[in-house]
């Protein structure tokens, strides 16, 4: 009995020094996890290399990203993510101290100190009718070394001072049908002039002091041929416009208050002219560019109405901004592209004829065509003049040329993701490893010393800072070969420009990266999308010498029934196997649990039409999906119309589709919410490729409970017709939620639950059986999760052993959805403190190891809960047996453990997904979360139970094991010295 | 200094009837993220002036986000009326969300209250109500650190077995110690592991 008791002593006190949460050191920071930091597609840059100091660029982007980087390593200083509503309209330097930022639609102006990022004034511009805005910053204009910034947003032209934001005069232009399209300031002088055009046929031009906004001026003049499109400043006091046709330009200039237009058909000056041309604006004095198919056509403007065609090239071609570089000279650069290699030029503005640059760099073919080019000059050490180059490519990457060479750059694309999914790395065999061996013996030797120093506490901080580099540098996490317990993968990532980029989990390195074909802009398709990633091949026992590769799918264009185009890459080399060009549309893509003799992945299509399209398109492939022909089922979502569907095959497609591997469906059943005051916001299923480990679950005084598990299971919440608005704009009692789960094969819905005064947005999960989801209370002001947990309750009599023993149970009994299931919920409800972007769950191989969620946080960071805190069998006081079995207390609110937070004290900034990955590790998952930034790490769940920790202390084994020997020794002479002299006795 | 103010010029034509909806009631919410300095555990690479730089303030869930100047203040323009909800998001601390109701009614007057305690506010400054610490604390090397850890807990019971069983045994009956010792001697165990026994006789 004591022996026992003191067993039981033993365990409690081994458990409890075992901490529930995870947690990480700050030392361990980067030995399993990385961050990237990146800023999307570069839409606006603008340089600061004037004073002495840090010589640096700011950047606006595509994913509302605005950042200064440092010119010469292309870090980042600092970086702002705003919000996803507040677009960046424009950025500027202004004092030589403030980036200027103008958002939100021209409505939010804000000052950031340039050195340090910090915010140093925002204010709010407002017009009286909604626009296109236009932008524009002078350092010339000063008013007690004040700078004052010129903008014009919404129909109001805005004069803003930069030291405090403070609206100095404002002047509205409320003409009913006035398009503004150019806001000029002629350099050195107090004027600005708004031209723009007014019922399709006047131009209508206002001169301004921009002093204190007085109208000085205000001519119209009509013109019968109408308008198209921008128009390009040419000089202070002429424009160049297209005519409506779009065959002849428009010359119009405006000095001295009178407006004269002046036409040139384009087919004069280009003798093989054809279709309608369109202005590429751009701010250098006396020229501007047109663009007639691929054809581009650089124009000059010569004495106010000459035009004389100076370069016409096939080639895509980017000019970049005139760049002042001393007393009215202007230089601006001229990227094109051929081939393999990319031409700069950078010319003078009144002298097309000579360069001042001329340089060719060699350039990787996945990065595409240039898509813009910033320049800014330095003074040579021979006092001439140097430039360098920042160009922004298809893929989104940013570069930075100088001296014909790429100084630096930087994969952008990798913050816009679509989709992800993973890769196997090759087995490791001769010939297959890709890292190095290991460095000489003496500095293994070395290394270890190191460790022992460490771990024996001897170690002075320079060792222990040796020691910290020598983990986060070890070779064997960034290896190119599998590893034994599955930490080392490829994530394969798709991003918007339509790349496809290979990221090694053991450091976040580029393996490799490729631009799709498919998803390039060609004649047939003029705005390819990238939808999803599929595994499309994953070779494990009987193919193994193929390599696995992935299916991209992707569409022509935003309209429901684009062709869709497919993709093949295989994941270890990146090469694009074969692309596909399809004839029907994807609206659906339903990956089939059967695998062909090469392990190929069936996958079927469904079209706009509701045909079913199956891949790969052998006769193979056709007989295996014939015989799982009345088991397939599928189900659609139509969030506009509220209405969910479910599908069923029927037969082979008839009439003009005569294609082997195209099918007809039918509808098997359709839920329709009511329109007026029901409307779907969220849908979730379980994700395909889950393991549960256990049907049962044993409780508190040794009953069982059978899970409901069903792969056909589907969350859907809607929100009353009020609610579906942002939060603060409706009252409790006008706004209620539901939460259906619903048997995607029949139909039913088996459970519903109305949530009254909450709405959206609702963040959901689903795992298991068990749905948590995430949505706001009104009444309380304040956010919920509500788990709900399904129990079959048909099997509930089973529970007796004799009945198993004797094979009187029901287990072996077939289960049909078509039955009516005997199911039973429970649910519960807590208050949670954030927004929450993203939820997912973590997934282990076997699912043995216990859940945790990992919840993306307003703040951008993921924070990990045990899923024990969602037990809708927790109560305020737990009986004993329910302590026991780990029920924690009821509590109202879930905690927030910052050591949970697997994020630790970074920021995922603009998180938008997170993805788990099984590690061939039974305890432990790999995490991926992606937005702007990317993060990467291995957690534990349940701590890692199967395999020695990282810092498990090995001196101290072998300390204890020689103890332990030398005891032995000690005691056995004792004891045969004891015996000697009983033996004497 | 914080307060609601609906915008003078807004006000003043709001009783217009024509106004386009999107702009009626368009409020200004003005507010303070006050950090204390003395909060700091002093805990290294964290300057408060970096820190403030990377505040975010968020209304409702994310629908408008803006940052701090740099005395603390901030404020979201052409909010409409009614009950929002502030979040702020600062690396290192843990703050509560706030309601505020912004109201026709009430003019320049805040209704603010913390979520998570129900606390009201009288004027719109947000303090964090603790800090948070990321990373688990290392434990200076101690002995007892060196015991509780499995290898020395079988080290300690090792040495218990070897040296306190023996005392054990010499406290025994000396009749009862003679009739072991010849149990044993019959079996003819090595002594070493004739303690064992010995001792689960207890």
């Amino acid at each position: 009995m004591a022996i026992r008791s003191f067993l039981i002593l033993f365990i409690l006190f081994f458990f409890s020094s075992l901490n529930p949460i995870l947690s990480l050191y700050e030392d361990q920071v980067g030995l399993v996890d990385w961050h990237q930091q990146y800023l999307g597609k570069v839409k606006q840059a603008v340089f600061h290399t004037h004073k002495t100091g840090r010589k640096r660029v700011v950047v606006s982007t595509e994913e509302n990203v605005v950042a200064s980087l440092d010119l010469r390593q292309g870090e980042i200083f600092w970086r702002h993510v705003l919000g996803s509503n507040d677009v960046i309209d424009g950025i500027d330097i202004a004092l030589g101290k403030y980036v200027i930022t103008l958002s939100s639609g021209g409505s939010i102006l804000r000052a950031w100190n340039l050195p340090d990022g910090q915010m140093v004034w925002e204010s709010s511009l407002r017009g009286p009718k909604h626009s296109k805005s236009l932008f524009l910053v002078r350092t010339n204009l000063k008013i007690e070394k004040d700078n004052i910034v010129i903008i014009f947003s919404n129909g109001r032209l805005n004069a803003v001072s930069c030291m405090d934001g403070e609206v100095l005069w404002e002047k509205d232009f409320e003409g009913e049908s006035l398009k503004v399209q150019q806001v000029i300031q002629p350099p050195g002088s107090n004027l600005i002039y708004v031209v723009g055009f007014a019922s399709s046929s006047l131009f209508e031009m206002y001169q301004i002091n921009a002093l204190n906004g007085e109208l000085l001026k205000h001519e119209s003049a009509a013109f019968s041929g109408g308008f198209l499109g921008e128009v390009s400043p040419v000089f202070s006091e002429t424009v160049v416009a297209l005519d409506s046709t779009g065959l002849i330009l428009l010359t119009i200039s405006f000095q001295n208050g009178k407006i004269s237009f002046h036409q040139m058909p384009i087919s004069n000056l280009v003798k093989d002219s054809f279709g309608p041309a369109k202005i590429i604006p751009s701010s250098v004095t006396g020229i501007f560019a047109i663009k007639m198919n691929a054809v581009t056509i650089v124009i000059r403007v010569k004495d106010e109405s000459k035009l004389e065609v100076v370069e016409k090239t096939n080639h895509e071609t980017s000019i970049s901004d005139a760049l002042s570089i001393s007393e009215g000279q202007q230089a601006f650069a001229l990227v094109q592209h051929a081939s393999h290699e990319i031409h700069l030029r950078v010319k003078l503005a009144h002298n097309w004829d000579d360069n001042l640059l001329k340089e060719s760099v060699k350039m990787d073919q996945h990065r595409g065509l240039v898509h813009k080019v910033y320049i800014n000059n330095y003074i040579r050490t021979d006092k001439s003049y140097g430039f360098r180059a920042l160009i922004v490519m298809e893929d989104h990457s940013l570069l930075l040329l100088q001296q014909g060479e790429i100084v630096w750059s930087r994969e952008d694309g990798l913050a816009s993701i679509i989709d992800v999914t993973t890769s196997e790395l090759p087995v490791e065999r001769d010939g297959v490893s890709v890292a190095k061996v290991e460095h000489n013996l003496f500095e293994w030797l070395k290394g270890h010393m190191l460790k022992l120093k460490g771990t024996l506490m001897l170690a002075s901080p320079q060792d222990i800072a040796a020691i910290q580099s020598m983990r986060l540098k070890n070779s064997e996490k960034s290896k190119m070969t599998r590893d034994h317990n599955g930490f080392r993968k490829l994530l394969i990532v798709l991003t918007r420009a339509g790349k496809l980029f290979a990221l090694h989990t053991g450091d976040g390195h580029i393996v490799w990266s490729h631009l799709l074909q498919s998803l390039q802009k060609s004649k047939v398709c003029q705005h390819p999308i990238g939808l999803n990633l599929y595994k499309w091949q994953v070779p494990h026992h009987h193919a193994m010498d193929e390599n696995p590769s992935v299916l991209v799918i992707g569409k022509c264009g935003p309209s429901s029934d684009a062709p869709g185009a497919l993709s093949f890459v295989d994941t270890y080399t990146g090469k694009e196997l074969s692309s596909l060009s399809l004839v029907h549309s994807v609206a659906q893509v339903i990956p089939l649990p059967y695998t062909d003799s090469t392990e190929q992945c069936l996958h079927l299509l469904i079209d706009a039409d509701k045909h079913a399209h199956l891949y790969p398109k052998t006769p193979e492939a056709i007989s295996i999906f014939e015989r799982e022909f009345s088991n397939i089922y599928w189900y659609s979502v139509e969030d506009d119309n509220g209405i969910i569907k479910g599908h069923a095959l029927r037969g082979k497609c008839t009439g003009e589709v005569a294609d082997e591997v195209c099918f007809e469906t039918r509808e098997l059943w359709s839920i329709v919410f009511p329109s007026e005051s029901e409307k779907i916001i969220a849908a979730v299923t379980r994700k395909l490729n889950e393991v549960v480990h256990t049907q049962a679950k044993v409780i508190a005084d040794q009953e069982v409970m059978y899970k409901y598990i069903s792969r056909n299971l589907l969350f859907v919440a809607t929100v009353a017709l009020k609610g579906s608005v942002e939060i603060g704009s409706v009252t409790p009692e006008e706004s209620w939620l539901v939460a259906y789960l619903i048997d995607t094969v029949t139909g039913r819905i088996l459970h519903q639950v109305t949530h009254h005064g909450s709405q959206g947005p609702v963040h959901a999960v689903f795992s298991e059986n068990w749905v948590v989801y995430h949505y706001f209370n009104l009444k309380a002001h304040r956010y919920e999760m509500s788990v709900i947990e399904i129990y079959d309750q048909s099997r509930a009599d089973n529970k007796d052993v004799w009945k198993l023993v004797l094979g009187k149970h029901n287990l072996t009994s077939p289960i049909s959805l078509y039955s009516r299931p005997d199911v039973i919920t429970k649910s519960q409800s807590y208050f949670f403190t954030h927004s929450v972007k993203a939820i997912a769950v973590t997934s282990t191989t076997k699912g043995i190891t216990s859940k945790q969620l990992l919840i993306g946080t307003i703040g951008d960071q993921v924070l990990a809960l045990d899923k024990r805190f969602l037990d809708p069998r927790r109560t305020v006081n737990p009986t004993q047996a329910e302590k026991e079995e780990g029920i924690i207390p009821l509590i109202d609110s879930l905690p927030i453990i910052p050591q949970s937070y697997v994020t630790h004290a970074l920021r995922v900034e603009g998180l938008r997904g997170i993805i788990t990955v099984p590690a061939k590790l039974e305890s432990t998952t790999l995490v991926f979360a992606h937005g702007v930034d990317l993060f990467f790490t291995q957690l534990a769940p349940s701590r890692t139970y199967d395999s020695l920790t990282d810092d498990f202390n090995y001196a101290l084994l072998l300390i204890t094991i020689v103890a332990l020997l030398a005891a032995i020794f000690v005691t056995w002479t004792l004891s045969e010295r004891k015996e000697l002299q009983e033996n004497w006795r | 200094m914080a307060a609601v103010t609906p915008l003078l010029l807004l006000l003043l034509l709001s009783s217009a009837p024509s106004f386009s909806s999107g702009s009626r009631n368009a409020y200004n919410i003005n507010g303070r993220v006050k950090i204390p300095q003395g909060l700091g555990l002093g805990t290294k690479g964290y300057a408060l002036p970096g820190r403030m730089s990377n505040v975010k303030v968020l209304l409702n869930g994310g629908q408008n986000i803006t940052f701090l100047r740099p005395d603390g203040y901030f404020s979201f323009h052409n909010i409409p009326a009614g009950t929002h909800l502030i979040e702020v998001s600062a690396i290192g601390y843990f703050f509560s969300p706030v309601r505020v109701d912004v109201s026709a009614r009430t003019p320049g007057k805040v209704q603010a209250a913390l979520t998570e305690n129900r606390k009201g506010l009288s004027e719109l400054v947000l303090e964090p109500l603790r800090e948070e610490q990321y990373y688990e604390i290392r434990e200076p090397f101690s002995i007892m650190s060196l015991l509780k850890s499995p290898m020395g807990l079988m080290v300690g019971f090792m040495l218990a077995v070897a040296f306190l069983m023996p005392k054990l045994v010499e406290n025994m009956d000396l009749e009862e110690m003679r009739r072991a010792q010849e149990e044993m001697r019959s079996q003819g165990v090595p002594s070493l592991s004739s303690l064992l026994p010995g001792g689960a006789m207890n």
